[in-house]
């Protein structure tokens, strides 16, 4: 008895010193979590200095950018998405055929490339917002790979499977000044100001009434919808949204590569950002761009050392699925809110 | 007590694992400095599709550049330089190849380049390559290399292209066999390139085109398409399609009974085809190579035995064209004496050579290097890559397999020097 | 155009179907009573055409390979169920798919680690390469008569399975109420375990009776696999039904097209899929159970 009281008075002071001793590691998590923006930004404005080589760190945040689309569509609405390589592809092909056939200025380019995005999406997603879970998986799919046989044989326009070649170099002219950005770390840094742009209007579209009218209806559809909630126009607004993003990526990948080739249209491609954004955590900011990160790390370091790298990826990949399918960063937040009860 | 030293415990594990995920991190950052050498070493950067359906044939790439430089630094390397041959992985994926092309370019400051296997990434590691001003030795097929708008100072092209492969195999069936073409076009660059090739052709042998069927690239069931062939009665079957698809045409045509009916003709009858394929299915069709290892020319028979010896196997088509296009830009070095692309280009320019097959020619308006074309049939052999016999070569010679200068965009009395960057 | 040429269209349409039909099957059946949606089926299609040609390297049997990919498939889907599969119930019902998704790139470089990138040769057996003349018209390659009547079988066969035995009953009970099922005592689970065998050897044979009509290598279950999506949802997914008639009619549709404008082969099949859509949402047959 005198014991249990005891000890029963310990386990009260241990969980005070537990909770006081919140270890400055999940305050930190806790920290950068509430703000993740600024996070972001100081992160990837060393990153380049500290990943093997500069093409690599911008690779990574193009792609972040593209998860980051894609989540809004998954992690933010919950709709799997088999088929964004469309917006993308499109995004790239648009951004690239204007800068060769209409005209040399790269903000139009990019701005071309969004709205084809965005343009993608809403049809796309008229066609498919109806159908919800597998069917709507499927269908997204089907379709993607439909624009993928229409590229591949419209060849006067897309190159057909040579690629989009001869995208020009044109400097960027701002406040009436041309500057050339295609060195690496002028072009990361260009990169990095769209990236940063499009985090900001998601912070401020999720943080505002529909942002939340998202979640809701991710959390519940039908409890929504009796809310009176228009659903499907709900999550088609956010596909197009996610569209838009994914299209900027894209056009920024054709400025990067100066190039672009017919695979963007491709499967595979809709299933690497599906990859990315479950490795790194969906429902985050920060997520899409651990998810980009480690995934194409990942794949450099190992390409160089096995033909066979692919193995461990997939590996990687239903490891992932099985045991932490919050991804990399939603473990850890789980793991660190754990604690603190 | 215990419950403070549970709550260390883990502390410490976590700050250690945190602190161990930093270090890793840190690690991200390899600093790419060489030592400080005598003579620094001549890089040269090598995507080829490890990975991917045609893993094997960049293999043979691989083999034939690393045997040119092996050769080339036992005779005390470029200049006094070592040259290092570094080999990326391009996934046969035209973005990725893009992406190795910076890498070996930003990262490991490559001086020079070849390799690709597809067309579309000849063409996009081209694109880097006339970015950043590096020489660039394309060793596969394509067309469109020696073409503006592509083409450049910059760019050197061993290979046969669709064009030349064509000339010669249409050279070759028109005269032995009969007039009646038919042709199964794969439905993208290549194939259109090849039959538009034979076409040509076939008009000074007066042919009669009875037929094109376009199949999409990645076919695997060609059933549908034999009864249109069928029904056309033609003399002569051409499969103007690659890799797998050849294959799989190959086997279902012998299965449908048309080898009884017609000649088939593959313009480029790989042997990874031919192995792949089987010798039942191969057996009698003919078709158009760049080379073949049991060839009785002398230096072939020189690169055969020190490719053997370095390889412990035959080199098959795409190590030749590797070994050559290799070979040719390091000496180009040397005799240019430095890496000025114009010098470099004028001592490629016009040069006549024999690396492995016989006499080939640097034409300057495009530095596409004329070549001969073997003519081979399928035949059950002795040995493992005992496949084919040489029933013909074409000659190249007088650039009357080419495509003329002015067809391809360039100027008959000049040199290509266009795209030329400052540095 | 002769009708001949029409009528072996429609032949080469019917061979071309089946294999659609073979893999359908496999998917509809999984997702049917599973509603897992294996994403690795190409990949398990892929195995069996493999594990054919190793079955013939050291027996040099062709028989005894048809007999054996099946086997080894629905084995190695028996292992992933339990392994991979089995721990996502309960959650999110695009887990599975998504790891489906994963272990095919696995599968594929297992393959590759092994047997290399480059193509495998793979002939019919001597006694089906010899072309065989239909109504006196023109000539057909057996093996693919073969084909034709080898996945007849397997449709009856399966057939016979759902409706006459205790165990099918078990199953079809299973697609329509799993929760009554497990009211009357029955371990869906197992049943569960079971099927996602069987589907995988459906891939698996599907596989083998495809090596000797294509070409065998690693990434060949990658375009298939999309195609048969494409198939099991014109289909209707679940319905085993509608993934006979979605097989045929996709494969006849591929093949009459060819005929008539060969560019638009690959695309057709995505088109039918969009207009079938567009006017029954859940495909053909539906979500009803099996058999239906």
């Amino acid at each position: 008895m005198k014991e249990t009281a005891i000890e029963g008075i310990l386990e009260i002071e241990n969980q005070k010193a537990r909770v006081q001793k919140q270890g400055g590691w999940q305050r930190l998590v806790e920290i950068v979590s509430r703000n993740p923006l600024v996070f972001i930004f100081a992160f990837f404005i060393i990153f380049p200095f500290i990943v093997p080589y500069k093409a690599l760190a911008t690779q990574i945040i193009i792609w972040g950018l593209f998860a980051l689309g894609y989540n809004v569509c998954l992690g933010y609405t919950g709709m799997l998405s088999f088929g964004h390589a469309a917006y993308f592809g499109m995004g790239a092909y648009t951004a690239g055929i204007v800068l060769i056939r209409l005209l040399e200025n790269i903000w139009f380019a990019l701005f071309c490339g969004l709205l084809m995005g965005a343009v993608m999406a809403f049809i796309l997603g008229y066609l498919c917002i109806k159908r919800r879970g597998i069917y709507f998986a499927m269908l997204t799919l089907a379709f993607a790979q439909l624009l993928y046989f229409v590229g591949f044989q419209w060849v006067d326009l897309t190159g057909g499977d040579n690629g989009l070649r001869n995208i020009p170099a044109v400097p960027l002219s701002i406040f009436g000044l041309s500057i050339d950005i295609y060195s690496p770390l002028r072009f990361y840094f260009f990169v990095l100001f769209f990236v940063a742009l499009s985090l900001l209007a998601i912070n401020l579209i999720l943080q505002s009434p529909f942002g939340h009218v998202l979640q809701a209806v991710r959390e519940n559809d039908q409890r929504a919808k009796s809310c009176g909630y228009e659903t499907s126009n709900i999550r088609w607004l956010a596909f197009v949204i996610s569209g838009a993003i994914s299209g900027l990526a894209g056009g920024l990948y054709a400025l990067y590569l100066h190039f672009v080739g017919i695979e963007s249209l491709y499967w595979t491609t809709s299933g690497q950002v599906v990859m990315m954004t479950l490795l790194g955590g969906m429902g985050s900011f920060i997520g899409p761009f651990i998810g980009a990160g480690v995934f194409l790390y990942l794949e450099d370091v190992l390409s160089a050392i096995t033909p066979n790298w692919m193995i461990f990826l997939g590996t990687v990949f239903v490891l992932c699925v099985l045991f932490f399918p919050a991804g990399i960063w939603g473990t850890i937040i789980d793991l660190t809110a754990r604690r603190k009860r | 007590m215990s419950s403070n030293k549970r709550v260390t415990r883990r502390e410490f594990l976590k700050r250690t694992g945190v602190i161990g995920g930093m270090a890793a991190l840190g690690g991200f950052y390899t600093p790419k400095k060489s030592f400080a050498q005598a003579k620094e070493a001549l890089k040269l950067g090598l995507p080829i599709p490890l990975t991917g359906p045609y893993g094997t044939e960049a293999k043979d790439q691989q083999a034939g550049a690393e045997l040119a430089v092996a050769e080339i630094n036992a005779k005390g390397g470029v200049l006094g330089r070592k040259v290092e041959l570094l080999i990326r992985d391009d996934k046969l994926k035209a973005d990725e190849a893009a992406r190795r092309a910076k890498e070996l370019i930003e990262s490991e400051h490559v001086e020079l380049m070849a390799g690709a296997l597809s067309a579309a990434n000849q063409l996009s590691i081209n694109e880097q390559c006339k970015l950043h001003g590096i020489p660039y030795m394309s060793i596969s097929q394509s067309n469109e290399i020696t073409m503006r708008p592509d083409n450049s100072v910059y760019t050197y092209h061993e290979a046969l292209d669709p064009h030349m492969t064509t000339q010669a195999v249409g050279e070759y069936v028109g005269k032995k066999y009969g007039k009646r073409w038919y042709f199964l076009t794969s439905d993208y660059a290549y194939g259109w390139q090849m039959t538009d090739g034979f076409r040509r052709k076939g008009k000074e042998y007066g042919i009669i085109d009875v037929g094109e069927t376009k199949h999409p690239l990645g076919t695997s069931d060609y059933s549908s398409y034999m009864p249109r062939i069928l029904a056309a009665k033609p003399d002569v079957l051409f499969l103007d399609n690659f890799g797998k698809d050849q294959i799989n045409a190959v086997k279902q045509s012998t299965a449908f009974g048309l080898k009884k009916k017609m000649q088939i003709v593959c313009p480029v009858l790989l042997m990874s085809s031919r192995l792949g394929g089987g010798d039942e299915a191969f057996d009698g069709v003919i078709g158009g190579v760049s080379f073949y290892w049991e060839s009785n020319h002398p230096t072939a028979k020189e690169f055969v035995k020190a490719f053997q010896k370095m390889h412990g196997r035959p080199p098959i088509d795409y190590a030749g064209y590797a070994y050559s296009g290799v070979k040719e830009l390091l000496t180009g070095v040397i005799r240019a004496g430095g890496l000025d692309p114009v010098a470099l280009a004028t001592a490629i320019e016009g040069r006549t050579y024999d690396n492995y097959k016989g006499e080939q020619w640097w034409r300057p308006c495009d530095h596409q290097s004329q070549q001969d074309v073997f003519i081979i049939r399928s035949k059950k052999g002795k040995g493992e890559y005992d496949v084919f016999e040489i029933i013909a070569t074409v000659s190249g010679k007088g650039e009357r397999l080419l495509r003329t200068c002015v067809e391809v965009g360039q100027d008959p009395d000049k040199p290509i020097r266009s795209g030329l960057i400052k540095k | 155009m002769e009708w001949t040429a029409i009528v072996m269209q429609l032949f080469t349409g019917l061979s071309l179907g089946m294999l659609y039909v073979l893999l359908a099957l496999g998917l509809s059946i999984i997702f049917g009573l599973l509603t897992v949606v294996n994403f690795a089926h190409g990949a398990m299609y892929m195995w069996g055409a493999f594990a054919g040609v190793a079955t013939v390297a050291i027996t040099g049997n062709f028989w005894l390979a048809l007999l054996i990919s099946p086997l080894v498939i629905g084995g190695y889907g028996l292992l992933v169920e339990r392994t991979l599969i089995r721990p996502l119930y309960g959650r999110d019902i695009n887990y599975p798919l998504l790891l489906t998704f994963g272990l095919q790139f696995i599968m594929i470089e297992i393959i590759r680690i092994f047997w290399g990138t480059s193509d495998r040769p793979f002939s019919a057996p001597a006694s089906l390469s010899m072309p065989v003349e239909i109504l006196g018209i023109f000539y057909f390659p057996s093996y693919r008569l073969f084909v034709i009547g080898i996945t007849l079988m397997i449709c009856i066969v399966l057939w016979i399975f759902l409706e006459k035995t205790n165990l099918g009953l078990v199953i079809r009970a299973g697609t329509r109420d799993p929760l009554m099922v497990r009211a009357l005592g029955i371990d869906m689970r197992r049943i569960w375990w079971l099927v996602f065998g069987i589907g995988s050897a459906l891939a698996g044979i599907a596989g083998i009776l495809a090596a000797p009509i294509r070409s065998v290598f690693p990434e060949m279950g990658i375009a298939m696999l999309v195609e048969c999506f494409v198939v099991v949802v014109v289909g209707g997914m679940g319905s085993l039904k509608g993934a006979i008639l979605s097989g045929i009619i996709m494969g006849e549709a591929s093949s009459i097209t060819t005929l008539f404008y060969p560019q638009m082969a690959d695309i057709v099949i995505f088109l039918v899929m969009a207009v079938v859509l567009l006017i029954r949402p859940s495909g053909l047959f539906g979500k009803a159970g099996l058999l239906e």
